[in-house]
């Protein structure tokens, strides 16, 4: 009977881990991100780097500007000020409560890119942090794409190297091994080292943008278990002392 | 009125309740006064979790239906707002998927119980049944869930599922049009899934609940010694190893349900997504009709039904193949004859069959996750058939055989699957298929050919008149 019980648990183990560890293995070399969603200047200066150098094309349109600067620790005026540059019906800038949408239309970005530029709010979740970081990280010069620029993450990606100004170009190269490899032949505003960190920021951001409250989530997760664990040792002995008279 | 100096407030309630509705009578005959048998263990925990779940499922999903819109157009932005922009909206929603998942895994370990411990068997074989119906409707339930969030896996997985229709000769494309009712799956079918849902599903699930629970009070629980405790009463008529539900069950179920909702809570607070069996990462992408996402697995509770339907080349007969291995567990109570419940007391064969069975459905539900390689549809069909000779031997080992009847058996079973196998060898495949032939057929040979000449291995043990502790 032990040995039954041992068997299916044993069982029930493997089928649990097995898919995770393929599903890490299938995402080939990825660099780590490293993102720290409770970094609040990383967060912010995320949250700089995608308004001004993403959201032009990608919505983020499940999420409310005010809940952001909430958030990453922003006044609804600061958000104002900084991150909104839609405008409404009337040519104004839309309220702080808007949802994040863009101002391209999906026609524009369809003739622009061959696709519409998808909406990020949940890119993290879908492909993972270590991948979009590598991504961000991924583009060199490609003479034959129609934007100039290919990455080695997401092959003949519609999208150009945005970010090309604070990195500067890469170039495939193909070493003595033949391995290939990208190196940076022109330098940007930033260092490798900088520039890292702008991705890493960026990643944060959408991190967090993909599971607001998931810091929330893990804080309340935390007491809830103490108090069920409570709960448990309580209903233990309670057991226990019912119990004693049956033989 | 003058009032009576002997009545308390509280009796007179009560009493003028009872005189009214059996209120004091239906507490005593299902909780007070319902007599368990002593020596539950570990596993009867289960059906009252089911239980538990049931409520979880039924109060978060009440709260979601207050926020979620089932609309081609609305339904997936409509489920991020709940995430974001309801108070707890994300708490709810965490709660109500974490749940589905925990539902399954509390019925399939309380199935096991079953067949560990004979449940199924006389004078309980209603109690089975309405528990394979519950588990049916389970299905059914989780499957029109899973569509709502509009995702792309909910798209593609129902597209999937529903197509299988599609493979019954001559109805099946006008049956699969009015199963979505459009030509493909779309507005309509979404609104139809999400009224089956809510309201229709979940009626039929809480009225099997009442009908297995009454059936089970009405012949009382088995135990893990599987022994009738009503053969042995004391002189006021009561068993001599049962306890009252209430308050001995009712307190010790009360422990399985905090370290049950320690696991409930360290999942949704922690691991909501299950490393992606859970909520799957494509299903954070929005329908598109026009995408075809490259590997489309079910669920984790069904890739083992999943596995058994890619194991058959033949696209009807594997749907076939796949109806029959949930309705075999219909047939349970009669394949197994033998009159010892409790595998404690059955022989090593038995249990060994037992064992086999639940590997074998493990094994297929990880297959099922996977992309079809030859491997991966080799190794569903060798344990879809290991799946399948379980219920032929629970026949089998009803009795003990003879050498002659054994043998012939086997060869009857192992020359079955033996002679697809020389028919459709395959040169190329010819050291997979040669291999893995070994799975079933060293199964079957410890079950039927070795107890044959070993005896000891088949033989059941002398059942003990009262329960061990």
């Amino acid at each position: 009977m032990k040995t039954l019980i041992a068997t299916t648990f044993l069982a029930a183990a493997a089928l649990f881990t097995v898919p995770a560890a393929s599903a890490a293995s299938a995402s080939g070399d990825l660099q780590k991100a490293n993102v720290d969603v409770s970094n609040e200047a990383s967060l912010q200066r995320g949250a700089t780097l995608f308004m001004n150098y993403c959201m032009a094309c990608h919505s983020t349109e499940y999420m409310r500007y005010n809940r952001v600067g909430r958030d990453i620790g922003l006044t609804e005026q600061q958000v104002e000020d900084n991150f909104i540059f839609i405008t409404d019906k009337d040519g104004e800038p839309v309220g702080v409560g808007s949802l994040m949408k863009n101002a391209m239309s999906d026609d524009y970005g369809e003739e622009a890119f061959g696709v519409v530029p998808p909406d990020l709010t949940m890119t993290t979740r879908i492909h993972g942090e270590d991948w979009v970081y590598t991504f961000l990280k991924s583009f060199y010069i490609d003479e034959s794409r129609p934007l100039g620029a290919n990455n080695t993450v997401f092959s003949n990606v519609g999208m150009p190297h945005v970010l090309w100004e604070l990195q500067g170009w890469q170039e495939k190269v193909v070493d003595d091994d033949g391995n290939e490899r990208i190196e940076l032949v022109r330098s940007g505003k930033m260092t490798p080292s900088e520039y890292d960190r702008a991705v890493r920021d960026i990643v944060t951001y959408l991190s967090y943008m993909g599971e607001p409250m998931q810091l929330d989530r893990q804080r309340i997760g935390l007491y809830v278990l103490i108090f069920l664990g409570i709960f448990t040792i309580l209903a233990y002995f309670l057991k226990k002392e019912y119990w004693k008279d049956v033989h | 009125m003058a009032s009576n100096p002997d009545t308390k407030i509280q009796g007179g309630v009560l009493g003028w309740v009872d005189a009214r509705f059996p209120l004091s009578q239906m507490w005593n005959e299902h909780l007070a006064q319902y007599y368990a048998p002593k020596n539950f263990n570990f596993w009867y925990f289960f059906g009252s979790l089911a239980l538990l779940v049931l409520v979880i499922q039924i109060v978060s999903g009440i709260f979601l239906t207050m926020f979620y819109k089932p609309d081609a157009e609305l339904a997936f932005a409509s489920v991020e707002y709940i995430m974001r922009d309801v108070e707890w909206g994300w708490l709810i929603r965490y709660m109500h998927s974490t749940g589905a998942s925990l539902f399954f895994v509390v019925v399939y370990l309380h199935m096991f119980r079953a067949l560990l411990y004979g449940s199924y068997k006389k004078p309980r074989e209603l109690i089975w049944i309405f528990g394979v119906l519950i588990y049916l409707v389970l299905m059914a339930e989780a499957f029109a869930g899973y569509l709502l969030p509009w995702g792309q896996m909910s798209y593609w997985g129902a597209q999937v599922i529903v197509n299988l229709f599609q493979t019954i000769p001559y109805i099946g494309p006008d049956l699969v049009t009015w199963i979505r009712g459009d030509f493909l799956l779309s507005d309509a079918t979404l609104n139809r899934f999400f009224a089956l849902h809510v309201i229709a599903l979940p009626l039929v699930l809480i009225m099997l609940v009442a009908a297995h629970i009454i059936a089970l009070h009405e012949v009382g629980s088995n135990n893990p010694d599987g022994i009738n405790i009503k053969d042995t009463k004391d002189e006021n008529g009561i068993p001599k190893d049962g306890i009252p539900f209430h308050p001995y069950y009712s307190v010790k179920d009360l422990v399985g349900v905090g370290v049950f909702l320690m696991v409930f809570a360290a999942i949704m607070f922690f691991f909501p997504t299950g490393a992606g069996l859970f909520l799957k990462p494509d299903n954070m992408i929005p329908a598109d009709p026009l995408v075809t996402p490259d590997l489309i697995p079910p669920v984790w509770y069904f890739t083992s039904m999943y596995s058994v339907l890619r194991s058959v080349p033949d696209p009807f007969l594997g749907v076939v193949a796949m109806g029959l291995a949930v309705v075999m567990l219909f047939f349970i109570p009669w394949l197994d004859r033998n009159p010892v419940l409790s595998m404690r007391y059955r022989s090593f064969a038995a249990k060994f069959n037992l064992a086999v069975f639940v590997v074998a459905f493990v094994i297929l539900g990880w297959l099922g996750l996977q992309q079809a390689t030859t491997e991966v549809s080799e190794m569903s069909y060798r344990f879809s058939t290991v799946y399948f000779a379980f219920f032929f031997l629970l026949w089998f080992l009803s009795k003990e055989r003879s050498v002659a009847f054994s043998l012939i058996a086997f060869a009857v079973v192992a020359g079955i699957y033996t002679i697809y196998d020389i028919l459709r060898f395959d040169p190329s495949d010819a050291g997979l298929i040669m291999w893995s032939w070994l799975i079933p057929t060293v199964y079957l040979f410890v079950t039927m050919v070795a107890p044959a000449f070993a005896r000891g291995l088949g033989r059941d043990r002398a059942v003990p008149e009262r329960v061990t502790s």
